[in-house]
């Protein structure tokens, strides 16, 4: 029953949520502090705070945290297949639509001008990214010049050095940590 | 690559990227495009860029609806289900173990620089894979599509508009390019 109720949740948060994780958040508020009551409103801020931390889409690590304190580790992997469940269908469809009329002179088009907005809006992301660290937000007079300085190592060794992201992010946390204790209120 | 090889390194593949997903769905669409289009060369740069613009539309994390397009893709039904499943262990081993003591994890001062400076390598990839996007972009010298690039960055950026408003406008002149074209095209 309980593992019912945690899958229907789960698949309204991932039926509802369009645009990625800030979308996702309200979403789990409700359906899991305000209607369920299965976390309480302090474990709820925890577990924002966590989901920022950690990997992952935000809407299925909160079916884990969720779906694991309501109903151990069946639980996180009901909730979880319910987040999941919503996608697969709907971009299934979308896919196979996509592989069959991709080809139609007016997909084509619309096409054409979607890829430039999302190179747009993937370098807005990236650049947002390096505001929030290298200046603590938008305000350019809290910059930080250990982060900045980081951030121009990293971006060198991918774009002159070729080497692997996941390296890169890898060597860019173990930097973050030793510069972090060697220069006092650097990071 | 037999069929076998291919569902493996899909599934691996997708597992290593969403264990490395900081920082929402943008990022995972960086690392992959890093992976499918630069490394492994099973979808160009258009695809990829065509997934992205379709996982951030439809309802659902944007790192699962990528992973379900590339895994039609480049598998059919096998494929999309080992890229789902490969996306979706990570978070739930990761928030199951952190679970019980997530407190301590939480605010943990060593933990906190590790994620701060793993922070600046994640802006980097961004902005390293939009760079190379935009460049590409750029050198097909189309006026208006540089200026939905231009107008696309503006309103997110400075005016903070809904993404899905933004890609709905980029389809809209889409659309009406087509419709102009056609027009065009009827002329005698």
């Amino acid at each position: 029953m309980i593992l019912w109720q945690l899958f229907l949740s789960f698949a309204q948060i991932g039926l509802f949520s369009i645009g990625g994780g800030y979308a996702a958040i309200p979403l789990i508020q409700s359906q899991a502090v305000e209607i369920h009551g299965w976390l309480t409103a302090e474990q709820f801020l925890d577990l924002a705070t966590i989901a920022e931390m950690t990997p992952g889409p935000i809407a299925l690590n909160a079916a884990s945290f969720v779906g694991i304190q309501v109903a151990g580790i069946a639980g996180a992997v009901i909730a979880t297949l319910g987040c999941v469940l919503p996608s697969l269908v709907i971009v299934s469809a979308l896919s196979w639509v996509y592989g069959r009329y991709r080809r139609l002179p007016l997909l084509q088009s619309v096409l054409d001008f979607l890829r430039p907005a999302v190179v747009a809006l993937i370098a807005a992301a990236g650049i947002n990214m390096l505001l929030q660290v290298a200046c603590g937000g938008r305000a350019l007079n809290g910059f930080r010049p250990v982060p900045a300085l980081l951030f121009a190592a990293a971006f060198l060794a991918l774009r002159r050095f070729k080497c692997s992201p996941i390296l890169v992010m890898l060597l860019c946390g173990a930097a973050g940590l030793v510069l972090g204790l060697a220069v006092d209120g650097g990071m | 690559m037999s069929r076998g090889r291919r569902l493996l390194t899909l599934f691996f593949s997708m597992l290593t990227i969403s264990a490395f997903t900081f920082g929402g769905g943008f990022v995972i669409v960086t690392l992959m495009k890093r992976k499918f289009v630069d490394e492994l060369g099973w979808l160009d740069e258009n695809e990829m860029l065509d997934m992205t613009a379709m996982a951030q539309s439809a309802p659902g994390a944007i790192a699962v609806n990528a992973a379900i397009l590339v895994g039609w893709k480049v598998a059919g039904l096998p494929g999309m289900l080992a890229a789902v499943t490969g996306t979706v262990i990570p978070p739930l081993v990761i928030l199951s173990v952190l679970s019980a003591f997530y407190r301590l994890f939480a605010d943990n001062r060593y933990v906190a620089l590790v994620l701060r400076g793993m922070q600046c390598g994640v802006a980097a990839v961004i902005l390293d894979v939009a760079l190379s996007l935009g460049l590409k972009a750029a050198e097909g010298k189309d006026a208006l599509r540089l200026i939905v690039m231009a107008a696309a960055f503006a309103a997110t950026f400075f005016f903070k508009i809904n993404v899905i408003f933004i890609i709905l406008g980029a389809a809209a002149v889409g659309i009406a390019a087509a419709l102009l074209r056609r027009k065009g095209g009827e002329r005698p």
